[in-house]
């Protein structure tokens, strides 16, 4: 799959709508509906209305979209991105959720259509053992090293007492320390 | 003409770097002092040809020179002049430049600052240097030269691509570039010290630093490209684990780890040959990073394939180069010494438990970066390695990290003792569970989540003070702000780092748990509620941009029915590419962002707006930066600036002061040289 940006289409609609917009008022319109805005009692604001229609399944869809990939975008996931793929396929996954079907039931769908690649936590299966599995073995290889390691690292560094001379030395230093600190 | 120039300076360039590469180096190894002295004076050679080059680059950027193919491909001349300088590094060629002007400049540098060492060092240190920069000024002149001409001249350019288009893009590969770079000082002190076999605290000392700055720069560098994606991207995201930032991400996490097992070197003398290991791996990492990053290769196998000439240099030169720095390693660490003694339950047996930590994390992140590139060009599948992954790797591993993170600081150095150190700890362990247990309540809702991230956070704040006041309390007479005044600025750059971790997980935490989000049609006048706020939306009028067209929403912030502020939040058509953007409008808080983004129009001027309240999110940055002030502190010790003076005296202390005055080793060398 190659991942060209589908912003083509998106940026026709976008300047369509930036025309009709120009079509529908005319300036003095805009301004008078302007200040009929500006003017109106905050009681007149109304609460704005959200996209989804039903918030339950709106929650549930993102939580899915969000480990899913949008496979035209770069690196993005299904609920991040706003190409019109990544808009259709939510509309598909809200579709089915409405026809009360299971999250692992639209996962399986949509594998089935796209392949593993549309899924952001790779499927456990012989060819991904490594993936799941490499960090445990860099874990207990490390630090079954690093076990080893020290101890026999303890073994080889046997440190030779002091003599009677470096103790005295050592505490000149000491003291010494201890006056530049008071 | 100009072009042709900057070619020709980075021939010139190629041939001081050559010079640089060898010279000095056998120089050094045969006590030639003519050669060993080159060092400098090339160094700097190389410098003034590679800014000519890069100048020449800039040059032609700027006075759209679409008669250059690099230019007409990535630049325009409507396009705003801050922002063709910027190009100059928005495309492969130019980056890779940028690398190895970079390169130069911390050559430099270490020219500079490095009076104080053995010349036979800098010779060293400078010619491996000068190596990795042969390495790059050829893969530029051989398969990616920024200067190549397109005949005939294209009339106008292609514009440089819009989500770069922007003041954190411009500062933020500089920034990432000085990190990876820096790193190459790290390898080439190591490398020198293996060629050498002259690794002691006293190398550690030399080294250090230099790795802290370049640290300091990747930070940075990572924070402005996370605070960059969320304001420009339009969803409000800040890390989305993408095989771009995993590749920025792996040199700071081994870069960290170096950091710290440098400080056990130089402290303690131990972990010598691992210490070099790790800036072996740190600075591969950053090659890799940038070539990952660069070729292509990421965004599919198969582009990469078609053009083999890069592909196959890459490979080339990291193998030349890791595998030739393995071997040396291989060769020569054994003999290096052991360095003191310590026990299990030791500082040092902590921070190399806290390494290894930091390293399996790097090991995985890079594992699930490069799993569905190796799985794609064996043709075994095509798989998406995402957040889902990298969380449930990552979290189990940096649990016990910030664990150690507020044992360590409190451990003794050579041996500590459990029962002494959970006695120590108990109030702090104590007051960080009740806090993260409460915490949630006070945010309006309970999680288990967010009281296990609370829970890391607090545990280093507490740790923290319970080591402030055990350092206060051991460092004898005078008031408080006498005691405070006496302790190191590298003890307080450590804490003030960690403090960053602690601050970086509360923004993590609570953003990720209270986070709200709301994607509503908004009526002209209609108005959404949201955190106390409410949104009021007067529609969205036509602006146009030096360079695009775009439609800019007008809304007003409510708290309790007055007006605090207008959000402008903008959705661009840039002119030449005819890429939409989304431009966020945001209000930052202490306490928490406001984001809108300006959705799809609809009819009758309504729009599909999302409105988000984002608590605590700038907690993320701001915790980045006191990691890197910290850094920055900790490079302007006391001890760094006076080693000029006491060169003598500090190898002599090295020599036999250390393994004796055990756990005041800093303040007593401190002391002596004062």
């Amino acid at each position: 799959m190659n991942p060209v940006p589908s912003f083509e289409p998106l940026k026709n609609s976008f300047q369509q709508k930036i025309f009709s917009l120009r079509n529908i008022f005319s300036t003095k319109q805009f301004i008078l509906l302007l200040a009929l805005v500006l003017l109106s009692p905050l009681s007149w604001a109304e609460e704005a209305l959200p996209v989804a229609e039903d918030p339950a399944i709106e929650k549930r869809m993102l939580a899915l979209s969000e480990d899913l990939r949008c496979l035209v975008c770069q690196n993005e996931s299904l609920a991040g991105s706003r190409a019109d793929f990544a808009n259709d396929l939510r509309r598909e996954i809200r579709e089915q959720l409405k026809a009360n079907k299971s999250d692992q039931e639209i996962i399986d769908f949509l594998v089935s259509r796209y392949g593993d690649f549309v899924l952001y936590k790779p499927p456990v299966k012989p060819a991904t053992y490594l993936l799941w599995g490499g960090p445990f073995v860099f874990l207990l290889t490390g630090a079954g090293i690093l076990f080893f390691y020290l101890k026999r690292r303890r073994k080889q560094i046997e440190e030779p007492p002091l003599t009677e001379e470096q103790h005295r030395h050592a505490e000149t230093l000491l003291k010494e320390n201890k006056g530049n600190n008071a | 003409m100009i072009p042709e120039l900057g070619n020709f300076a980075l021939i010139l360039a190629l041939l001081l770097a050559v010079t640089q590469g060898t010279l000095p180096i056998i120089g050094a190894a045969h006590g030639i002092h003519s050669w060993i002295a080159l060092a400098r004076p090339v160094v700097q050679g190389q410098f003034v040809f590679l800014a000519i080059a890069f100048g020449c680059l800039a040059y032609s950027f700027v006075s759209n020179d679409f008669s250059v193919l690099n230019v007409a491909r990535n630049s325009n001349s409507e396009l705003p002049i801050q922002y063709r300088i910027a190009a100059s590094w928005g495309s492969h060629e130019g980056s890779l430049l940028l690398w190895v002007f970079m390169l130069s400049a911390w050559s430099v540098a270490v020219s500079v600052f490095s009076r104080h060492l053995p010349d036979e060092m800098v010779a060293r240190v400078l010619g491996v240097m000068g190596l990795v920069s042969v390495g790059f000024i050829l893969f530029l002149l051989v398969t990616s030269n920024p200067f190549d001409r397109l005949f005939p001249a294209a009339l106008e350019g292609s514009d440089l691509n819009p989500l770069l288009q922007d003041p954190g893009m411009v500062i933020h590969p500089p920034m990432l570039y000085m990190g990876y770079v820096g790193f190459s000082v790290a390898f080439a002190f190591a490398i020198a010290a293996l060629i050498s076999g002259q690794m002691d605290a006293a190398w550690a000392r030399w080294s250090r630093p230099w790795t802290t700055v370049a640290w300091v720069f990747l930070t940075i560098g990572i924070m402005l490209g996370s605070w960059w994606a969320y304001y420009e991207l339009g969803w409000g995201g800040w890390w989305f684990w993408d095989p771009v930032e995993n590749a920025s991400f792996l040199p700071w996490l081994v870069g960290t780890a170096l950091v710290h097992s440098l400080a056990v070197t130089e402290k303690r003398g131990s972990f010598k040959s691992w210490t070099v290991l790790l800036a072996i791996c740190a600075f591969s990492l950053s090659l890799l990073g940038t070539f990952l990053v660069r070729s292509g290769v990421l965004t599919s196998v198969h582009a990469f394939a078609t053009d083999p000439a890069r592909g196959v240099f890459i490979l080339a030169f990291l193998v030349i180069v890791i595998g030739s720095s393995l071997l040396l390693f291989a060769w020569r660490a054994p003999k290096v010494g052991l360095g003191g003694k310590f026990d299990l339950v030791s500082r040092e047996s902590m921070l190399l438990a806290n390494n290894l930590l930091l390293m399996v994390a790097a090991g995985s992140v890079l594992l699930g970066t490069l799993y569905p590139l190796i799985m794609d060009s064996l043709d075994l599948g095509k798989i998406s390695v995402g957040p889902p992954y990298f969380e449930a790797v990552f979290v189990p591993l940096m649990t016990p990290a910030i664990f150690l993170m507020g044992l360590g600081p409190l451990a003794r150095w050579k041996q500590a003792s459990l029962p002494e150190l959970m006695l120590r700890l108990r109030w702090a362990f104590g007051v960080s569970v009740i806090t993260a247990l409460l915490m949630p309540f006070v945010m309006g809702e309970w999680k288990p989540l967010v009281s296990f991230g609370l829970l890391l956070a607090f545990w280093i704040i507490a740790t923290i003070f319970v080591s402030i006041r055990q350092r206060l309390h051991n460092s004898g007479q005078g008031g408080l702000f006498t005691k405070l005044a006496r302790q190191s600025r590298s003890y307080y750059s450590m804490h003030l780092a960690h403090l960053g971790i602690a601050i970086f997980i509360i923004g993590v935490t609570l953003v990720n748990g209270y986070e709200t989000e709301k994607d509503v049609r908004m009526e002209i006048g209609s108005t959404v509620t949201m955190g106390g706020y409410t949104f009021r939306f007067n529609g969205a009028s036509p602006v146009s941009g030096p360079n695009y067209q775009a439609m800019r929403g007008d809304i007003d912030v409510l708290r309790n029915g007055e007006k605090i502020r207008v959000m402008q939040p903008e959705k661009r058509t840039y002119n030449a590419s005819g890429m939409a953007m989304t431009e966020p409008a945001i209000d930052t808080g202490l306490l928490r962002d406001l984001y809108v983004a300006m959705g799809e129009p609809l009819e009758n001027g309504a729009w599909v707006v999302r409105v988000y309240h984002k608590p605590f999110v700038d907690w993320i940055w701001f915790g980045c930066l006191l990691m890197a002030f910290g850094g920055i502190l900790a490079v302007t010790d006391r001890r760094y600036r006076l080693k000029i003076h006491s060169k003598h005296v500090e190898t002599a202390a090295v020599a036999d002061g250390k393994r004796v005055a055990n756990n005041n080793t800093g303040l007593a060398t401190g002391g002596r040289k004062a």
